[in-house]
């Protein structure tokens, strides 16, 4: 198919946005990126990509209400209780053989995952000597990841997921409910969480690695980037793994039709993990 | 004579399955162009499709994976919970953006990302259902110059997907479920056999 009209336009919004905003989505893939900005058009009440490109360059609000639409990510705890039942009994006993142990929650948005791995280190007597990184592109998202807060209706459904991963104590241990049922019931992380959590800004498009880590975790992430930019953050995470270090994904995202798969061994299928190669 | 297709879609919800079975029990082996298929499920549903309609010299049947290239000959399905979108770059792509008429996967996305990646190269198929998921979509297939297909209302368990479908592309083939393989034959013969 040749480029249409939506695929220059949507070209010229990348590249303005990247020049103006040093955000770069141009490497993202592009049908879900086309059905985001058109959703964007339709609620800013914009008629075209070049009418939203116009205030996302004169107004830098438009841009922020963009972001939220280009990067928020609703996410579980305990999303996939296989993947975290896997962690638990296959990947934490050898990372137990490190005297500290860091993950790199890539993509974290608004924190779900990063606290539900430091629950799971918790629960494996790990947690004391373990340190997450949790980064995302979203600043708002890293906020509000980093505050804690969740609707409380919300943790109670993470339950039966927190469960099925073969957990050892009860979710409720681990934040404690507030407000009140006029302005809205909420929960509270427990600071001991908090506090072996390190929310940052990264971005996987444009910044490099910032430690060394024994295991990534970058879960339906990767299916919003295309190929050239899959690859990119794969080689990303090789760079920071140790040797032997681990890779979890989602549960449908792979690396076998990337050129990075060639870093990496299959560890836990269908769980998704993978093996960095190399000696220890 | 209008332009043979690469690319079937094929959408449908209530009443889809055994009509789907049928066809492709119907078009076995050697039906050429790929197929991509979504079909409301549970989320928390397993992923059976493929093992559902399975033959024993049937085509080739699998989950769509995230990057996959998208290959003549097989019939690929959306993974439960995940929106199925097909790339210009003819490979599928995965999303967990939200529910679109309270369907993941959702036809609508598999539909308007196919149209514009595979403009009229493709064929579109509503299915028996019971929302209308799939109508905005088999309009931007036609639009994009694609083949619309849709099951009658007669020979449909639930109407009101195919009665969506056929407002949004009054234009559509309407076929009944029983002539369906012929007729997605008569569009893969057209291809380069």
């Amino acid at each position: 198919m040749p480029g249409t009209m939506a695929d220059l336009e949507v070209r010229l919004l990348l590249e303005a946005i990247f020049d103006r905003y040093h955000y770069d989505f141009r490497s993202y893939a592009p049908a879900s990126l086309k059905r985001r900005l058109a959703q964007a058009c339709e609620q800013l009440g914009v008629a075209t990509l070049s009418g939203l490109q116009e205030r996302v360059l004169h107004e830098s609000e438009t841009f922020s209400t963009l972001l939220q639409y280009l990067t928020v990510q609703v996410s579980d705890m305990f999303r996939d209780p296989e993947f975290f039942a896997a962690l638990r009994k296959q990947v934490l006993p050898l990372l137990a053989t490190y005297p500290s142990i860091k993950v790199w929650c890539a993509g974290c948005s608004t924190g779900e995952e990063a606290y539900s791995l430091a629950i799971l280190l918790h629960e494996e007597g790990l947690l004391d000597r373990s340190i997450i990184y949790a980064t995302d592109i979203n600043a708002q998202s890293l906020r509000e990841a980093e505050s804690g807060v969740f609707d409380l209706a919300r943790l109670r459904d993470f339950t039966q997921n927190h469960r099925r991963s073969g957990a050892t104590t009860s979710l409720s241990d681990y934040y404690h409910a507030s407000g009140s049922a006029a302005s809205g019931r909420y929960a509270i992380m427990d600071a001991k969480l908090r506090r072996k959590i390190t929310f940052s800004d990264h971005s996987l498009a444009t910044d490099n690695v910032f430690s060394e880590v024994h295991l990534v975790t970058c879960r339906n992430v990767l299916i919003y980037f295309d190929q050239s930019l899959q690859d990119r953050a794969l080689r990303l995470f090789a760079d920071a793994l140790v040797g032997r270090g681990f890779l979890g994904l989602g549960s449908k995202e792979s690396i076998r039709f990337s050129g990075a798969a060639q870093f990496f061994t299959d560890f836990a299928m269908p769980e998704r993990i993978y093996r960095k190669k190399g000696p220890p | 004579m209008r332009a043979p297709v690469d690319l079937v879609v094929i959408g449908g919800s209530a009443g889809a399955i055994d009509v789907l079975r049928t066809v492709f029990r119907s078009l076995e082996a050697g039906f050429s162009p790929a197929m991509a298929v979504v079909v409301h499920v549970p989320a928390d549903g397993r992923a059976l499709l493929p093992e559902i309609f399975a033959t024993p010299r049937g085509l080739r049947m699998k989950l769509a994976e995230d990057k996959e290239p998208i290959e003549s000959g097989t019939v690929y399905f959306a993974p439960p919970d995940y929106h199925l979108l097909v790339e210009k770059t003819r490979t599928f792509a995965l999303s967990l953006d939200e529910r679109v008429h309270y369907s993941r996967p959702a036809i609508d996305v598999l539909f308007e990302s196919a149209a514009d990646a595979y403009g009229d190269r493709l064929l579109g198929v509503i299915l028996s259902g019971a929302n209308d998921d799939g109508a905005r979509g088999l309009a931007a297939v036609a639009a994009a110059g694609g083949a619309t297909l849709v099951q009658s209302l007669d020979s449909s368990d639930m109407k009101p997907m195919p009665a969506a479908a056929l407002q949004a592309a009054p234009g559509s083939l309407v076929v009944n479920a029983s002539a369906l393989a012929d007729a997605l034959r008569a569009h893969g013969e057209m291809h380069g056999r």
